[in-house]
């Protein structure tokens, strides 16, 4: 037996981000005490670092290392980035929040740090085990995250339900895998996709395999009829835990339905077709149906995020890579725009008044007319309203679903988006044409956020107006 | 002699059982973190089985990979329900109801 050391190179981003991430969580015990912002501004220079590391080495090759388990190319290095751009606007808003509530804690950036790291891993994976771990860190660091509250008897009831329903979806997942294993005798993806492909599996297993690693999947995501668990986390988790969640882990969650679908089990398209085409109706109609009964708005928005899911996978199923390509682009700016959904709920939140109902934003427009501007950005953008950016979203994976021959899939979608478009303006006219029952200004908590939340608002209307650059990256990418 | 399908069978009863006490249980919390320990149980004693039977180690480093972080998450479960009972004075799932899901 001979061991060769592998290439570090690749993984520098992770090791480094590892790294800092350690060192923050034994320097936040010491100096918490003393400099209590020492722990946020660590964590964003970490974030810029990595980018800074993933953009100076980035190149258009594709690189495996650590014996095929870990790849990185051009998918990996734009999801990373969008992943690190995600969390950094996720801490920004996130800080105040804590502020407001008074419950400022170190452990809340390093547990998303750990996170953003888990996600890194899962957007590298290239075998079993490396998708595996990176979705345990990613999921333990988010089961810590949402009991962060400890006196709070609705976030550590969503912190179980999160757990139990993750555990189990992982052990799906890996059920999965084991049967996958068994079938081709490899964990590799590339491997295990020229097994598939020269026909020596054995089928039945390998659909066995595939039907539970889809329903694993799905539980992820939170795609119907898997999504129980989607609105009862959203809204008893704090606000802050909440838009931590609905935001960057879907990028890692498409990184891995990808890596997985596409890149290890192209040759079993016929098997996977069917169920997500299920998965993607059943989301999109649920999602929009029940969301219209929601008076919490963190609801609304988890019901919302269903809906979204469901249109991310019109782009999976297709099964193309052009159709990757319009999912890649879709998760990208849904992950954006719900930065700035929940953003904007964090932003109104204080001591004592959450801000998470559709009947607080009543009257928005008399009381503060730039916020409620800016909602109105926001809520166009999530209806898939032009000129904004969820608008292209939800065109190109329209158009790659029409592209592969499923035209009736695409009126489904179609009907479904102007089903939710409702509820969208219904918090609209909420702002515009109703009477405020809050007494007293509404304004957001500091001058930092008032920036920040104009700053990604605009960023959905300038990215709607000019869309090509991004959807380029989205297509280049795959 | 026994054979793969049997290792497989038994895997699968693992798996009905688990999945039974997940979603039948009404009791109490820490059974469902127990149905959940034996659901990775039952990956692991598939891994082994198809380890074993293609001649392949790979599987059985997975089996590693799986116990340990499987220890993490209980650990990390277990600290969860304490905080359920300090909260709510109880670990009964049906008492697991203030949201409306």
């Amino acid at each position: 037996m001979n061991f060769v050391i592998p290439s570090f190179a690749p993984a520098i981003p992770e090791i480094v981000l590892l790294v800092l991430a350690s060192l923050i969580l034994v320097a936040d015990t010491f100096w918490s005490k003393r400099y209590p912002n020492a722990t946020y501004y660590a964590i964003q220079a970490t974030l810029i670092i990595v980018a800074y590391l993933i953009l100076s080495s980035f190149s258009t090759e594709r690189i495996f290392t650590f014996n095929d388990s870990f790849v990185r190319d051009t998918f990996a290095d734009v999801l990373k980035l969008f992943t690190l751009a995600v969390s950094f606007g996720v801490f920004l808003f996130a800080r105040e929040y804590l502020l407001q509530h008074k419950f400022v804690s170190g452990e809340f950036f390093v547990l998303g740090l750990f996170g953003v790291l888990g996600m890194f891993v899962m957007i590298s994976a290239s075998n079993f085990i490396t998708l595996y771990l990176g979705l345990e860190i990613m999921s333990l660091a988010m089961y810590a995250m949402i009991a962060l509250r400890k006196d709070d008897a609705q976030a550590v009831e969503a912190g179980m339900k999160y757990f139990v329903l993750g555990a189990l979806a992982t052990g799906m997942l890996l059920y999965g895998f084991s049967m996958l294993y068994g079938a081709t005798g490899t964990i590799t993806f590339s491997t295990m996709q020229s097994v598939i492909a020269s026909g020596q599996a054995d089928g039945i297993v390998l659909a066995f395999g595939v039907v539970f690693v889809v329903i694993g999947l799905a539980f992820k995501m939170g795609a119907v009829p898997f999504h129980m668990w989607m609105p009862d986390v959203y809204h008893g988790a704090p606000t802050a835990v909440t838009l931590y969640l609905g935001t960057a882990p879907k990028i890692a969650g498409f990184a891995i339905i990808y890596r997985l679908l596409y890149e290890a089990m192209p040759g079993l398209v016929a098997d996977w077709q069917q169920l997500v085409i299920m998965l993607s109706i059943l989301s999109m109609v649920i999602g929009a149906v029940v969301a219209i009964a929601q008076d919490n708005l963190k609801r609304m928005l988890a019901y919302s995020g269903i809906g979204h899911i469901g249109f991310l996978l019109l782009g999976v199923l297709a099964a193309t890579e052009d159709g990757f390509s319009a999912a890649m682009f879709y998760v990208i700016v849904y992950a954006i725009t719900g930065v700035a959904g929940f953003g904007i709920i964090v932003a109104l939140s204080r001591k004592g008044m959450e801000f998470d109902r559709v009947a607080d934003f009543k009257g928005l427009n008399q009381k503060n007319p730039w916020l409620a501007l800016m909602m109105l950005i926001i809520m166009f953008s999530m209806a898939g309203i032009p000129p904004f950016i969820g608008f292209w979203a939800k065109i190109l994976v329209i158009e790659e679903v029409v592209a592969a021959g499923f035209t009736w899939i695409a009126v489904i979608a179609v009907i479904t988006a102007v089903v939710s478009a409702f509820y969208y303006l219904r918090v609209v006219k909420a702002m515009y044409f109703d009477q405020s029952e809050i007494a007293g200004p509404v304004e957001i908590v500091s001058p930092q956020l008032h920036w920040a939340l104009s700053f990604v608002a605009i960023l959905l209307l300038a990215l709607g107006i000019m869309p090509s650059s991004l959807i380029n990256l989205a297509y280049l990418s795959i | 002699m026994i054979a793969l399908s049997d290792y497989l069978l038994f895997g699968a009863v693992l798996f009905m059982i688990s999945m039974a006490g997940i979603f039948l249980n009404r009791k109490n919390v820490i059974v469902l973190l127990m149905s959940i320990e034996l659901l990775l149980l039952a990956v692991n004693t598939n891994l082994v089985a198809f380890s074993h039977y293609l001649n392949d180690v790979t599987g059985q480093i997975f089996v590693f990979f799986i116990l340990t972080v499987a220890a993490a998450e209980a650990a990390i479960g277990l600290a969860i329900i304490v905080l359920v009972f300090r909260n709510r004075k109880s670990i009964n799932v049906d008492d697991l109801g203030s949201l409306k899901g």
